[in-house]
């Protein structure tokens, strides 16, 4: 019977030869295994948007990278769209020195806070500041940018453009040489103030990481508090506190529209922090309605987003390897 | 106690001054979510009216003419909810997976690097990246590719949300369900998903927040108008540039309109903010931890 049957059709060679006891795969199994493949792909997505949003900027920016040299466009100190010449150096500096200020102000800040929240403070502030502190993410960066107008620009203005002229005029870096108080100090201010529950966040995180045995072991003989934070638990999370630092510079290098309001938007290349200044994103945002009137613009303006996107990248993937290093460390 | 005397010492003092600068700090940092709050509120409040919220802007009202700014608010609307619930359908099975499936693995950490990076990515360049793929499709301006981009900037947030809530369920709670022979989907869909709903509620409002101040990449790809959108393709407007625009007019009124739309989107803002904390903390009752 086997036999004239093998003979006869292809199928049933396959029920004699083949195996005998295939396993049934229960529709259960089979559901398992459609929806671990359906969720894989659906996890793929992140990994691959950011290469995708890297190599369609890339795509776009070609005419212009192609046509100037990499040298000419990052340090050219000429921005003419109309004459073909686009040098990027007067935003680049103007990028930088916001950041650079917004960094400066912020940080110290951030540092003591996240000290005394993590090391200081009853639970009860604790559960006061959190609250504040992640209203102050949820405020739209516009609104940031309303505050700043409304009361960073005048209060520079009037308050610390006058005193930087009469104490500080000598040092170079605080001479006021445009007094309207829309500039550089006017959007480290604005920024300080917005990357600071982030920076905080991630400082308190990584002190959180820290055992309290080894607290304990160095109050037990005799240090202050103080002494313990110092020597004992800052060596400890030193790379993370830096880390959260790059990851504040990196929010602070891509901020728009609370910047844009800000910070003057003349293209040069700034002396002082009372200077006005024009960083990229900025740049981006002003200059999208007329990007395709001019040969080379759009390309210019894509490639200026490139640009960011490679920098905020490179901090990004650093500062994060390094924080999530440090929160999944194993203490003995 | 009472016996030994504190003997002050330099380290004391250096201490205590390191106190009150600590306390200073967080006065300052408190103080200027006052200071904003209370601008916005000042300035907004004055010009704030029922015409505001719903009118759309009549005949020369960018000369302070009569109308409101309901075609921003509802474009705002529009777009913030289009684009949490896109992102939402990607980001639920992305939880479900790193915590089912992944774990605490190599690949898993690959994905949530991932996902933090791309949070990190600001959205003038998500703007900028939506303007690209506007041109390669031939799409003009619209909803839509507001709300898409919309979804790209919130989908590494709400993922990451869950991801973090999820994360602390206790294992025991997998592995019963693994004894009793379920297999991972089962797992993933019976247990892991009543455990998320906190996480779920927060991931959304946490995206819906996001995405209604978002500015910088609306300004690209949703456009502004001055109706109210009817379909998909028609470009939108919202909140952020409505506050944007306004600002920068020279008209007095206009201005002054700037500053209520400014009240309006934060008041939404801190709403969702709130309802967000609120509503976690409920759900979080019916969740075994």
């Amino acid at each position: 019977m086997n036999q004239m049957d093998s003979t006869n059709t292809p199928q049933s060679i396959n029920k004699t030869t083949g195996r005998l006891s295939r396993p049934v795969v229960a529709s259960r199994t089979r559901q398992n295994n459609f929806a671990q493949r359906t969720f894989f792909i659906f996890t793929l997505l992140p990994v691959l948007l950011i290469l995708v949003v890297a190599i369609a900027l890339f795509v776009r920016s070609w005419p212009i990278l192609n046509a100037y040299p990499l040298y000419d466009l990052l340090f050219g100190k000429v921005w003419k769209p109309t004459n073909g010449q686009f040098g990027f150096l007067p935003f680049i500096a103007g990028t930088f020195w916001v950041t650079a200020v917004g960094i400066l102000l912020a940080v110290p800040a951030c540092l003591l806070v996240s000290i005394y929240l993590a090391e200081y403070a009853h639970a009860r502030t604790r559960s006061i500041a959190k609250p504040i502190l992640d209203l102050l993410a949820a405020i739209p960066p516009v609104v940031y940018g309303v505050w700043g107008l409304l009361a960073i620009v005048p209060f520079v203005d009037k308050v610390l453009a006058p005193l930087s002229d009469r104490w500080l005029d000598s040092v170079s870096i605080f001479s006021v040489n445009q007094p309207t108080g829309f500039g550089i100090l006017a959007a480290g201010i604005v920024l300080a103030v917005m990357i600071a529950p982030l920076i905080i966040a991630v400082m308190y995180e990584i002190f959180s990481t820290v055992p309290n045995d080894l607290r304990h072991a160095s109050l037990a003989v005799g240090a202050t508090r103080l002494q313990t934070i110092r020597n004992i638990v800052l060596p400890q999370v030193a790379p993370g506190i830096l880390a959260a630092i790059v990851l504040g510079a990196s929010r602070a290098l891509g901020e728009t529209i609370a910047v844009l309001m800000v910070v003057g938007n003349i293209p040069q290349m700034p002396t002082s922090i009372f200077d006005s200044a024009y960083p990229l994103p900025a740049l981006i945002a002003n200059n999208y309605g007329e990007m395709m009137s001019i040969p080379l613009y759009d390309a210019a303006l894509l490639s200026a987003a490139l640009v960011l996107l490679v920098v905020i990248l490179i901090f990004n993937i650093l500062s994060m390897l390094v924080i999530q290093r440090m929160l999944r460390r194993k203490w003995v | 106690m009472g016996l030994m005397k504190r003997h002050w010492q330099r380290r004391h003092f250096v201490e205590a001054f390191m106190i009150s600068m600590m306390r200073v700090s967080l006065f300052i940092v408190s103080a200027a979510l006052g200071l904003i709050l209370w601008i916005v509120v000042v300035r907004g409040l004055p010009a704030i009216s029922w015409d505001m919220v719903t009118k759309i802007p009549e005949g020369g009202y960018y000369m302070g003419k009569g109308g409101g700014i309901l075609n921003a608010i509802l474009g705002s609307l529009y777009l913030a909810s289009g684009g949490t619930f896109l992102a939402m359908i990607f980001s639920v099975p992305i939880a479900m997976y790193l915590k089912t499936y992944l774990g605490d693995s190599k690949w898993g950490h690959y994905v949530r690097l991932s996902l933090d990076v791309l949070w990190g990515i600001p959205s003038i360049v998500y703007g900028a990246f939506g303007f690209t793929l506007m041109i390669a499709l031939g799409i003009r301006s619209s909803l839509l590719a507001g709300i898409i981009i919309l979804a790209l900037i919130e989908l590494p947030i709400m993922t990451r949300a869950m991801d973090e809530v999820i994360r602390r369920m206790p294992v025991d709670l997998e592995h019963a369900a693994l004894a009793l022979g379920s297999t991972k989907f089962e797992v993933a869909l019976r247990v892991v998903t009543r455990q998320m709903l906190p996480g779920i509620t927060t991931a959304i409002l946490l995206g819906f927040g996001r995405g209604i101040g978002d500015a910088a990449s609306v300004l690209f790809t949703a456009g502004y108008t001055d109706r109210i959108p009817t379909s998909l393709m028609r470009p939108t407007a919202s909140l952020p540039l409505a506050v944007f625009f306004q600002l920068g007019s020279p008209y007095p009124e206009v201005q002054q309109r700037g500053y209520a739309a400014a009240l309006i989107l934060t008041i939404i803002v801190l709403a969702v903010s709130l309802g967000s904390r609120w509503l976690s903390a409920r759900l979080n009752k019916y969740t075994i931890k």
